[in-house]
């Protein structure tokens, strides 16, 4: 396999604390792979370095064989790599509309056809054309989500860095955004790095996975071996238990 | 069960420049020393129903209700202090936006600290001990490193559970929690959740459980509420769900991914107009 995008030894530090603690992945063009584990393991972090937004302290990231610079990165980069980030709400400006957010990555990269291409935006995020003119602080949780995603779309980029993209949305609303990135991904050959701690949307949208805690990764293994049980790692399998829901008699601890 | 909060046609609206729009549109329930859960489509007025119970409406929206009571307290005519007050003490709130919600230029130790020491009077020493404590207890690996970072050094979960910490720290007799646990691996989760059990079974608090997961809601809350455009379109007790009579009740039921089934592309609902009539 060559891959399009990998991470070799990778580490990032603050101060003395390591984030990401020698970490290597390697994702093929094309492929959606999945991303679990701990809060504070380090998955925000690996996306962010990829989007040249941690301090890499050694090891280095691989963009379709040829390696990038620790931090900087062009415009073409991000032609190519849009991240959606875990918080919608820091990442899209509150005093902005929705018109603005979606016009900005276009005149950026100089991308004609704006209309079109917002008015679909909109309309593939599930927003119709009344929330064109919106301001960001003036949506719910779940629709700021939306239009974060439809700005990472609108630019038609090669590869989504997915950090948890549906944690905020409700099943009816998830569903809908999970067959829209099917659905371009396999339209478009887009790659996907996605972060979930929902294991049922891992497994239904990647075919392999990376369990991280502590900064490490601590088990690779295909979305097929994790549904059918076959894990190595103590770790994985309390992610498995804990899946199934709350048990009241077992939360009095 | 004695009753601490009654809502009866509760509304809030926002003028715009083009129109008005409507986020809550007579909505009504009651809360006992129980685990309430609110479950409903992203913009259905979820989180807005909330923010009103806690005066946290922004000001230019109008916002009018029957009744809106917390243990005999009409929060609608009650004056900014005495609501404030309210706030600071018997009430409190985990908002959606964390980390949008927690002051940027203060560490989230001296958060916890502060909100500590203005209901309660304990020396320095003590609510550093108290704050790392209740960050242990969220789980928070290596609380006191946590405590000395600022929010923008914190994941995601992380800065979930330092606003939880600090909702928790005060002893709310009412708490409204906005989907407080979205961004947490399942294992925290449960752990979370389980402080949150232990305070509506011990010290009788008050929970109202803002959620769009209805399977945790589900094995959870005692009574869920379904709200679809801004209105409760079904009550259910917890256990109920599966026997859910409402059509988008039911269709959340069927589009969830679930751990070994193979459904490309998900069933999505087919929202039918009237539903938000
Ligand atoms: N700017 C920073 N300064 C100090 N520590 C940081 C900074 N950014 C991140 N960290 C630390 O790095 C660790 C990994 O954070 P990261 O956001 O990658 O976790 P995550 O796996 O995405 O967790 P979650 O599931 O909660 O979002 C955390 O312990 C966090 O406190
Ligand atoms: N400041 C505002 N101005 C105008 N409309 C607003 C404002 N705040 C919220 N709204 C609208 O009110 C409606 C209800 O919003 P609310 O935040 O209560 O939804 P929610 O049910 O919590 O959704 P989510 O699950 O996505 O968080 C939404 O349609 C939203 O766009
Ligand atoms: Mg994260
Ligand atoms: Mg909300």
């Amino acid at each position: 396999m060559t891959a399009i995008v990998s991470a070799e030894n990778l580490t990032v530090a603050y101060d003395d604390f390591l984030a990401l603690d020698a970490v290597s992945i390697d994702v093929a063009p094309g492929e959606s792979f999945g991303l679990v584990g701990e809060s504070g393991s380090g998955k925000s972090t690996l996306l962010r370095a990829v989007a040249g937004l941690s301090p890499v302290a050694s090891g280095r990231i691989m963009l379709d064989g040829k390696p990038l610079d620790a931090k900087y990165r062009d415009k073409a980069f991000y032609r190519q790599v849009q991240m959606v980030f875990q918080d919608p709400y820091g990442s899209l400006h509150p005093r902005q509309t929705v018109d603005r957010l979606l016009q900005e990555p276009l005149a950026v990269h100089g991308i004609a056809d704006a209309e079109k291409r917002i008015l679909r935006a909109l309309d593939e995020v599930g927003l119709g054309s009344s929330f064109r003119f919106r301001y960001s602080h003036q949506l719910s949780g779940g629709q700021r989500q939306r239009i974060a995603i439809a700005r990472a779309l609108i630019i038609e980029p090669q590869i989504m860095l997915l950090d948890e993209p549906t944690s905020a949305l409700d099943a009816s609303v998830q569903a809908e955004v999970l067959n829209l990135l099917e659905q371009v991904r396999r339209d478009r050959k887009l790659t996907y790095i996605m972060v979930s701690h929902d294991l049922g949307v891992v497994t239904h949208m990647c075919e392999r996975l990376a369990v991280m805690k502590g900064g490490k990764v601590v088990e690779r293994l295909s979305s097929a071996d994790l549904v059918a049980g076959r894990l190595k790692e103590d770790y994985t399998r309390n992610l498995m238990v804990a899946s199934k829901g709350f048990v009241r008699a077992a939360s009095m601890a | 069960m004695s009753t601490m909060l009654t809502v009866d046609d509760l509304r809030v609206s926002f003028p715009t420049r083009t129109g008005v729009i409507e986020a809550v549109r007579g909505v009504s329930f009651t809360l006992g020393r129980e685990r309430l859960g609110i479950v409903g489509e992203s913009g259905s007025g979820k989180s807005q129903t909330g923010r009103a119970i806690m005066g946290l409406t922004p000001a230019h929206a109008k916002i009018s209700a029957k009744t809106l009571n917390f243990d005999g307290i009409d929060l609608l005519t009650a004056p900014p202090k005495v609501r404030r007050n309210l706030r600071g003490s018997r009430v409190a709130m985990i908002l959606q936006d964390p980390k949008y919600s927690l002051n940027p230029v203060m560490s989230i130790g001296r958060q916890i600290v502060e909100t500590l020491r203005t209901h309660e009077n304990v020396s320095k020493r003590e609510a550093r001990d108290r704050a790392i404590a209740m960050l242990e207890a969220v789980q928070i690996r290596d609380a006191g490193r946590v405590f000395d970072l600022h929010p923008h050094e914190v994941s995601g979960g992380m800065g979930q559970r330092a606003m939880i910490a600090m909702m928790l720290i005060a002893g709310p007799e009412l708490l409204v929690a906005d989907e407080p646990t979205s961004a947490l691996d399942v294992t925290v989760q449960l752990e979370v959740l389980g402080i949150l059990d232990k305070l509506v079974a011990e010290r009788g608090m008050g929970l109202i459980f803002i959620s769009h997961d209805l399977r945790l809601v589900s094995s959870f809350c005692d009574r869920v509420i379904v709200m679809y455009a801004g209105k409760i379109v079904e009550e259910l007790a917890a256990s109920d769900l599966g026997n859910a009579k409402h059509p988008y009740t039911q269709g959340l039921l069927n589009c969830m991914p679930m751990l070994g089934t193979d459904r490309h592309p998900l069933p999505v609902l087919d929202r039918q107009p009237e539903w938000a009539l």
